[in-house]
């Protein structure tokens, strides 16, 4: 029993952080067929921005969040209107221009922090223990983050007239394009709209882990399993996604504690073994009927 | 407007190439000793630190006396950028050899890039003195083809048989102590190593050294590398009962391992090796979390090893504000190993120096230097482990500082004399640990 509740809450815990990347990545691929690979490196710029407010400048970390927000979502605007928005009709290009943006947030974060471990303080200390498992308030703000974000994003592309915009250009760009939409611009906040989520989720999550200039690169791998599995572009595949592979990694690291660093593994072929049997991911739309 | 961009890129190109090739002192007659390691991560700052500080006091001193000229030393650098990229580590050891040409060369850092890189070295019949990778294969292909790999030395730390023997004695001692203050019949033993080639041996010694100190083994997990996240592993451990971690780890695992469980204040205190808690930016990476957590480690302020340690330590830690780590030891090397041998026989000649290098026993700044023949007499250049000889040190984080808790009234044997190094404080058991075992 205390072995299941372990897994529930582990799994729980994993499957938020991997949503709330997954999110952002799967909304800006859904409306504007843009696959960023610098998401999960905007969520490293976010931590070190979280970083210099806190330890350098000594703000509270709350602060550090916020300009976070404020700054990275300006830094993915700006590279969406530099590298990304002249390029955006070559899907092959975009995806290279978007890794090498995130090569260049390693290098230049690498040069001002160097490889060092930083660490920020946490939003919320201490931990509360559920059903005799420890669990951090910052764990439960990041799954209650998720879920707020999920209902956040589904009350604004349901109830606004930017949401209205959204789903028609992700439906079909060139109609919104007739109707009067300017799919430019949609687009633009849209990645605005990502990008800010991603610093949104760096700055929950960051607390949680280790500061490096690598540090985009597990997430990234894990967010594009989480997209895949779940669909590319759903946003409910991916939240759904994230969640499978989060008790997936619990799963193995408490039934087959000598294979922990499998973890990543398991979680990755459980995404294959759906896609050969789903080549379209859980809520996908299938490759022959995309535009 | 063309050419304006060309003369731009030849020039942008020229100062990649210089800056590539980044040297301290240049010189004709000079001892080119080349550094290799990680040089944008703490270990290879280590490496370069150590090295800058050799180069700089003999050179304060006119250089090193070969035959009949003084020869100052030339530093070259290389980054490895082992822990990213294994070919990037070969291409710098090849451009110390074929475009630096260095005499020399100390560093290194993972196993798994040390070996391709001492294959390099071999070849180019460079005297290649390892500071860093502790992986017995390396000293073993010494013994097996003496003709090839002699140019290789092993500078710091000594090898991974001796690191696990030296971390089941601190492993004991802690038992001990808990056994002793907190009235605990059997001490239970969680192993947390990460996923590595050097670990595996240290685990399958652990399976048997752990049941044979009279503790119990609860369970081994085995977290990647570089996991962010061990909260499902601390909650198993938990779950498992354990007194004890044996920690092994040498990635960043060690920093959200030791930070999160001393968020979650579990009851069990961590004892073996964890890298990242030797250096001093443990306790900020860990937010303070990191207390009590105990590790070996080569040097700790305010601990003498000998009587060089003192002025090593101190100056290090004047110079670069920071206490030296393991791979700082390429100061020792230049300084007690090297330039010693270099000036006796004064010469550069490899083949003259290491039938030197190999049988002398010299001190060090973390204690004596010798060198292991293996069981059927031939050469290992394997440093020798032991008292009297390299120890290094149990240390623990007591309240933001790194304090030595071992060797402290050690008795290698029921016979031996004590061994306790200057500087030595008790170790202490964290007060949540008291609090659940002590009724």
């Amino acid at each position: 029993m205390n072995l299941l509740i372990d897994i529930i809450i582990s799994g729980l815990i994993s499957g938020s952080v991997f949503a709330l990347l997954a999110i952002g990545f799967s909304l800006i691929f859904g409306v504007a067929r843009i696959v960023n690979i610098a998401h999960t490196a905007f969520y490293m710029v976010a931590a070190y921005c979280i970083y210099v407010v806190t330890q350098r400048m000594g703000f509270h970390p709350l602060w550090g969040m916020v300009a976070a927000i404020v700054l990275v979502t300006l830094l993915g605007i700006i590279s969406y209107k530099l590298f990304i928005n002249p390029i955006r009709e070559h899907h092959g290009a975009v995806l290279i221009a978007t890794i090498a943006l995130a090569m260049a947030f390693q290098e230049v974060m690498g040069i001002i922090f160097t490889g060092s471990y930083l660490s920020v303080p946490k939003l919320i200390k201490g931990y509360h223990v559920i059903l005799g498992v420890k669990v951090f308030y910052q764990q439960l703000l990041t799954f209650g983050a998720a879920l707020l974000i999920l209902a956040g994003l589904w009350a604004l592309l349901m109830r606004t007239k930017l949401g209205l915009a959204v789903r028609s250009t992700a439906q079909d760009r060139e109609v919104a394009n007739l109707m009067g939409i300017n799919e430019a611009r949609v687009a633009m906040a849209t990645m605005g709209l990502s990008v800010g989520l991603a610093a949104l989720t760096g700055a929950i999550v960051v607390p949680l882990t280790v500061l490096e200039p690598h540090m985009w690169m597990h997430p990234l791998v894990m967010m594009m399993a989480v997209v895949v599995l779940g669909g590319l572009g759903s946003l409910k595949g991916s939240f759904l996604g994230a969640y499978i592979l989060g008790f997936a990694e619990a799963l193995v690291v408490f039934l087959a504690p000598m294979g922990a660093f499998l973890k990543g593994s398991v979680a990755l072929s459980i995404m294959i073994l759906v896609l050969l049997i789903r080549p379209e991911g859980l809520f996908g739309v299938s490759f022959e009927e995309e535009r | 407007m063309e050419r304006w961009g060309k003369g731009i890129l030849i020039l942008a190109m020229a100062f990649l190439f210089a800056v590539s090739s980044f040297t301290v002192v240049s010189g004709q007659d000079t001892i080119k000793i080349g550094v290799i390691g990680p040089m944008k991560f703490v270990q290879g700052q280590g490496h370069w630190n150590g090295a800058t500080m050799a180069a700089e006091e003999i050179n304060a001193k006119g250089g090193i006396q070969v035959g009949a000229k003084k020869m100052k030393i030339e530093l070259v650098q290389a980054d490895s950028n082992e822990f990213l990229n294994v070919t990037d580590a070969t291409t710098a050891m090849e451009r110390l050899v074929t475009k630096d040409k260095v005499h020399f060369i100390v560093g290194g850092f993972r196993t798994e890039a040390v070996l391709p890189m001492q294959d390099i070295a071999m070849e180019n019949k460079k005297i290649f003195i390892g500071v860093g990778a502790a992986h017995d294969e390396l000293c073993n292909r010494v013994a097996r083809d003496y003709k090839t790999y002699k140019y290789w030395f092993r500078g710091s730390p000594f090898n991974s048989t001796f690191l696990g023997r030296t971390s089941f004695v601190h492993l004991a001692t802690v038992g001990a102590i808990l056994k002793g203050s907190l009235n605990i019949p059997k001490v239970k033993v969680a192993i947390a190593a990460e996923k590595a080639e050097w670990t595996e041996p240290l685990i399958k010694g652990g399976e048997t050294a752990i049941p044979a100190m009279g503790m119990e083994i609860a369970g081994i997990w085995r977290p990647s590398p570089v996991a962010t996240d061990v909260t499902a592993e601390l909650s198993a451990i938990q779950r498992s009962d354990a007194h004890l971690i044996f920690t092994i780890f040498s990635s960043s695992v060690g920093i959200p391992f030791a930070r999160q469980a001393g968020e979650l204040k579990i009851p069990a205190v961590q004892v073996g090796i964890n890298v990242e808690a030797q250096k001093d930016g443990f306790w900020q990476a860990t937010r303070g979390m990191g207390n009590y957590v105990a590790t070996m480690n080569t040097y700790a302020r305010g601990v003498e090893s000998n009587e060089l340690t003192k002025a090593f330590v101190d100056t290090y830690v004047k110079r670069f504000n920071e206490t030296p780590t393991y791979t700082a030891d390429t100061y020792s090397v230049i300084v007690n190993s090297l330039a010693p041998v270099i000036e006796q026989l004064g010469t550069l000649d490899p083949e003259k120096l290491i039938p030197v290098m190999e049988t002398r026993v010299h001190k060090s700044c973390s204690g004596t230097v010798a060198y292991l023949k293996d069981a059927e007499g031939r050469h290992l250049h394997e440093l020798r482990w032991g008292p009297g000889f390299l120890t290094a040190l149990g240390v623990q984080w007591q309240d933001g500082e790194l304090k030595g808790f071992w060797p402290n009234k050690w008795k290698p044997a029921p016979e031996a004399p004590e061994v306790t190094y200057k500087g030595m404080v008790p170790y202490k058991i964290p007060p949540w640990m008291i609090e659940k075992y002590k009724k």
